[in-house]
């Protein structure tokens, strides 16, 4: 599966090495497309390419480290 | 439509061109895709002898909404009444008030006809045999019964708590309704993936570009209906914040044509207090649109990320509007006002507005001697439960025509 997302950074954990770390942990392509970091928030467009469950676990890894995630679209759900 | 001047999706953040295909975001930056026209091509034939000569539906104005042919989806909907409303002026203290009233768009009482009609209407021209879309409500309902309408399949998801009014609502249509566990994250996320997985029109995804170009028609309407003149004042409500950039976009192109004067029109945005992500980036001077966990009654603009956020924060403060938010009591205090006044009921979402409306009135945010549009985007019929408890409850009597003259009497004093 091939998810595009956007994560949302605090000024907590933006400075920390958490792409690389996903990289590392989990057997997934990573391709950063787009990334900004002001007033003690960052935004990143990511590309997380793998195996279904892989990226599932990946994404839920994220969440536990304080990343928001969502998809490009940002709210699918409207009113 | 021969001759659409429909020229190709182009992406908001980079400029990038795509020919016209079912898809929303940039290859390259992930950027939103917009369609863009060829203006050029419609110099000189775009008049308001040829839109008077139409019949009174959104689509008069077809050569500005993306489609190639002629609509097969939704081809009754809008023209919806613009209400000069006089004794809303007076409560207020304003000199010139309309609501433009998309409580009763055709056929389910809600704006978002608008949008579904152009985005079905593009999906039979790209071959799609089934639609869908994850709603909260309004969409959900417009999708199931455009759809149904147009002899389409569809598929509707929704939060698997949702009120029972409101999937009955989607319901009777006969669309596959899809009820998902878990937080509103998990059902956004896997609702883009179905959305990427399935060859399917998903209305707010992959053919979200043409959908969102619907609701420009609400703003030529305004127009049309204030006789060719373009409003000093629009208050818009916000959910992604959409329906801010489209009036803007409308109005500019009403005025590129020679149809309006340019009035200088300012944009205001509307937003409950429990989900304002949008008006707190106007009010606190910065771009950057911080999310939130919704909480309010207003649960049609309860959309804590809203992708057009920052569009919608550069079009107000670009035209030189404002961006205001209200309370729960005061989105009800403003369902009454206009109910009492105008005879107009609206869902939360247009208490949102006029209460906001009303609150840049007395902050002086609005002047009071110019003309000011409200927009109603949906019917209070469909939020039912917001009103339960805070409108008087009806007079008890036997059945004696002396307790009713006791009544009157009392109602007298």
């Amino acid at each position: 599966m091939k998810l595009r997302v956007y994560l949302t950074f605090t000024s907590e954990n933006a400075r920390e090495p958490i792409v690389w770390k996903l990289g590392r942990d989990f057997d997934v392509v990573t391709n950063i497309r787009t990334a900004e970091i002001k007033e003690g928030m960052g935004l990143m467009g990511l590309e997380i390419d793998g195996e279904t469950e892989v990226v599932e676990a990946a994404i839920s890894w994220l969440e536990s480290q304080g990343v928001h995630v969502e998809p490009i679209e940002q709210s699918v759900i409207a009113g | 439509m021969s001759g659409s001047i429909v020229r190709a999706l182009k992406c908001r953040e980079c400029g990038q061109e795509y020919k016209i295909a079912p898809t929303h975001v940039c290859e390259f930056c992930f950027g939103p895709l917009e369609v863009a026209y060829d203006y050029d091509k419609l110099e000189g034939k775009f008049t308001r002898e040829l839109i008077e000569s139409r019949p009174q539906t959104m689509w008069r104005y077809r050569e500005l909404l993306p489609i190639d042919g002629e609509p097969t989806v939704g081809v009754q909907v809008g023209f919806t009444p613009l209400v000069r409303a006089h004794n809303l002026e007076k409560a207020l203290g304003v000199s010139e008030l309309y609501i433009k009233n998309d409580s009763v768009c055709y056929p389910t009482l809600s704006f978002k006809d608008r949008v579904v009609s152009v985005a079905l209407s593009k999906a039979v021209e790209f071959g799609f045999e089934t639609v869908a879309c994850a709603s909260t409500g309004n969409l959900a309902g417009s999708v199931s019964a455009n759809a149904a309408a147009a002899g389409l399949k569809s598929y509707v998801f929704i939060p698997h708590d949702l009120e029972q009014g409101k999937v009955l609502s989607a319901a009777i249509y006969g669309t596959k309704l899809v009820g998902i566990k878990g937080t509103y994250d998990d059902v956004n996320r896997l609702c883009s993936e179905i959305a990427g997985k399935y060859d399917w029109a998903f209305v707010n995804v992959n053919v979200r570009p043409f959908y969102a170009e619907g609701s420009k028609s609400f703003a030529y309407e305004i127009m049309e209906q204030l006789g060719w003149q373009a409003p000093k004042h629009v208050v818009v409500p916000m959910a992604s914040g959409s329906l801010c950039t489209k009036i803007d976009k409308a109005i500019k192109e009403f005025t590129r044509f020679g149809l309006v004067e340019n009035a200088g029109t300012s944009i205001y945005g509307a937003q409950a207090t429990g989900c304002s992500p949008i008006t707190r980036s106007v009010k606190e001077g910065t771009d950057l649109i911080h999310p939130v966990r919704p909480d309010t009654i207003a649960k049609s603009l309860a959309i804590g990320n809203p992708a057009d956020g920052y569009y919608a924060n550069k079009v107000i403060l670009d035209s030189g509007g404002w961006s205001e938010d209200v309370s729960d009591d005061e989105i009800v205090a403003a369902m009454r006002l206009l109910a009492e006044t105008e005879g107009i009921f609206t869902e939360t979402a247009g208490g949102v507005t006029l209460g906001c409306a009303k609150k840049l009135i007395e902050a002086g945010r609005i002047p009071r001697d110019e003309s000011i549009v409200v927009s109603v985007t949906g019917n209070g019929l469909k939020t039912l439960e917001a009103i339960e408890g805070r409108v008087d409850a009806p007079s008890l009597i036997g059945p004696s025509l002396a307790e009713f003259d006791d009544l009157v009497k009392a109602d007298k004093a």
